[in-house]
């Protein structure tokens, strides 16, 4: 999207959405402008507006976000692609047509059949491949999201901090980031998983959160540096707020944009960095399914198998592809700014 | 700009020594050698005394520590805990391999994706563009390892049903390659499929990435102006718009680059390919910590290099770009 159709988009329905607030003092946060507030060059007209005592509504700037993420087919479609396949993990009880430990020796290494709807196949041991992939895929989900999360949270608590402090702080966490990123990181997580978190999905997704929070910590550093100089920070330190207050209360709503579109590009990452670690035999152990895992014990039958390896791959890809789709829509919704740079 | 170059070197130094001690220190605080060397069958007591010897693994960690940098500096990363055999040889013979992969790759990937970005910035929103991004979300969305195990299938299921040798699916070189051109081809015919494999991930990051920095430059007053004095629309693309573009794209391919020479460990693992990602896999699955070490501070030390390479050829590119 160019910069010209992006403003023209968004222009008309802002100043629908400026509300004038009489009596809104320089003392009432803009709570909710993440655009405005983050990236004053595009929205010049929302920047006079609460520099001149006007307030933007909080909801409206979500009901615009929302309508923008909805007018992105792609996005709205794998979403409901997602939503579908996150059911169909958490239901895996009652969806998978047979347990993932169940043998059924009348089909051992089976071509996807209707033959007791083995509609994946079935390994070597004559287990049913499209229940074990829906049991890998919720393992695969749960471990991507518990690292997205994580990641989150630890990126943007390091990266409030080193932009909100400044000064010698900064440096210390940011050398901490150069240093993060100059490991090799598939490399650097395997070492760690071979020796501390092979097994559980909870250790693997610990291991991997707590290397790829970087990038997140350096979009929040830089939204919070230039946060820093706005007069509703000084205002709110003049009215006495403490330094937590500021950040969490303050400064965060501000740069929620950036932050669920970097989450939601981390799932993304994380399902393939821990396919990843499970093909090669260091991620999430059996008897748990976990995609890369399935591919990897797939792989082991020979290149006649061709079930085994593809269909948990075609699922690898469906999910990751339908998350990349989510975060261009969110981009588009939540982030005008960075669509332009993208 | 000296000063610059002069200080960008000393701190990439102390990041190195930085990487350096986290390497040790981490990889020493999850491993013990010690341990290591009561798990190996057949070796007596006194064989592991030796060896406690040999490498101070009685010592404290910070000596054990001082001990590996001297082994490193002076003695090319030292031997490994059991055999005693030197490290570097390896090392150096799989960071041949992997360079010829990734040089051929990434070198592939550039001028592909040069050419889709850049044509589908010029034709933004045409069926071309479309389905150029389309593509690169799927292949930004394939497991690395999994296009690899699709195409030894494809390929070997060729093989078996065609009688047809395009590609091999595994190792660097057959039994007997011959010499000259027919270890050559031999060679070529063994790297493709890797090639290609890595070439994807570049290919869909990098043509994104050209087409944004086109459409950024195209569109910029410059530009403008050289279409308004009359020049000809070849001559704006290729010597205004297009040299411009091609700035930011330097930055990501140097990064990327540098943490490639770490990162092909899948391709290599899926085709056995003797390069640094199954050197470091085979001795990571044997459990002996120096040479999982050495792996990794080469890799450090090639990422290090790499980024400083990137700094430096963006100012020297870039004249808007200060450095100092």
């Amino acid at each position: 999207m160019t910069e010209n159709v992006s403003s023209a988009d968004r222009l008309p329905g802002e100043r629908d959405g400026v509300r004038v607030a009489p009596g809104a003092g320089a003392g009432t946060p803009p709570s909710a402008t993440p655009v405005a507030a983050g990236h004053p060059a595009v929205s010049s007209d929302l920047e006079l507006s609460y520099e001149s005592g006007l307030e933007v509504e909080a909801r409206s700037q979500w009901a615009y976000a929302r309508m923008r993420f909805f007018r992105h087919k792609l996005a709205v479609a794998s979403l409901i692609v997602l939503i579908i396949l996150s059911l169909v993990a958490i239901f895996a009880d009652q969806v998978a047509p047979h347990a993932y430990d169940e043998f059924d020796f009348e089909h051992i290494v089976a071509p996807p059949t209707l033959d007791g709807w083995h509609l994946f196949g079935t390994d070597e041991l004559g287990r049913d491949y499209l229940s074990r992939v829906i049991y890998g895929l919720r393992t695969s989900l749960w471990v991507a999201f518990f690292v997205a999360t994580l990641a989150t949270v630890i990126g943007t608590v390091v990266g409030a901090i080193a932009g909100y402090y400044g000064g010698v702080t900064d440096n210390a966490l940011m050398r901490l980031v150069d240093l993060v990123l100059v490991m090799p990181l598939l490399a650097v997580l395997l070492v760690l998983s071979a020796y501390l978190g092979q097994g559980k999905p909870v250790r693997v997704g610990l291991i991997v959160a707590l290397l790829i929070w970087v990038n997140l910590a350096r979009i929040v550093r830089g939204v919070f540096l230039s946060l820093r100089e706005k007069e509703f920070v000084e205002a709110a330190k003049a009215a006495g707020a403490g330094d937590l207050r500021i950040m969490f209360r303050h400064m965060l709503p501000s740069t929620i944009g950036p932050i669920m579109v970097t989450m939601t590009l981390l799932i993304a990452f994380a399902i393939l960095l821990e396919a990843a670690l499970s093909f090669l035999g260091f991620g999430v152990q059996p008897p748990t399914p976990a995609l890369g895992k399935l591919i990897a014990d797939g792989q082991v039958q020979g290149f006649a198998a061709w079930w085994l390896v593809t269909f948990p791959g075609l699922v690898i890809v469906i999910v990751a592809l339908a998350v990349n789709f989510i975060g261009d829509g969110l981009r588009d919704a939540l982030d005008p700014q960075q669509r332009l740079r993208a | 700009m000296v000063t610059y170059v002069i200080r960008r070197l000393l701190y990439s130094i102390v990041v190195l020594f930085a990487a350096s001690v986290l390497v040790f220190w981490g990889l020493s605080l999850v491993t013990s050698p010690i341990g290591f060397l009561r798990m190996q069958p057949n070796i007596s007591e006194q064989t592991i005394q030796n060896i406690v010897e040999r490498k101070h693994l009685d010592e404290p960690i910070y000596v054990r520590y001082g001990y590996w940098i001297k082994d490193v500096v002076t003695n090319k990363f030292g031997t490994e805990t059991v055999s005693d055999q030197p490290i570097w040889p390896d090392l150096k013979r799989a960071m041949g391999h992997t360079l010829q992969l990734i040089i051929a790759a990434e070198l592939l990937a550039i001028l592909l994706a040069v050419g889709i970005g850049v044509y589908s910035a010029l034709r933004q929103y045409s069926v071309f563009d479309y389905t150029a991004t389309t593509f690169s979300f799927v292949g930004l969305a394939i497991p690395v390892f999994w296009l690899a195990l699709m195409l030894q299938i494809l390929f070997v299921n060729i093989y078996l049903w065609f009688d047809v040798r395009i590609f091999y699916v595994a190792n660097l070189n057959s039994v007997d390659p011959g010499s000259g051109i027919h270890f050559f081809l031999d060679r070529a015919q063994h790297l493709a499929l890797p090639i290609l494999v890595l070439m994807v991930a570049s290919v869909a990051q990098y043509s994104r990435f050209m087409r944004a920095s086109m459409l950024e430059v195209v569109n910029a007053d410059y530009v403008r102006t050289a279409r308004a004095k009359g020049l000809e629309e070849r001559r704006v693309v290729m010597k205004h718009a297009f040299r411009n573009a091609l700035i930011p794209l330097v930055t990501i391919v140097a990064l990327n680059f540098g943490g490639l020479m770490g990162g092909a460990v899948v391709t290599e693992t899926v085709f056995a390919l003797d390069g640094m990602g199954l050197f470091f896999i085979t001795r990571l699955n044997a459990g002996d910590p120096y040479p999982v070490m050495a792996f990794l501070m080469v890799t450090a030390v090639f990422v290090i290099v790499f980024n400083l390479i990137a700094d430096l050829a963006y100012g020297w590119l870039d004249p808007r770009v200060r450095l100092d």
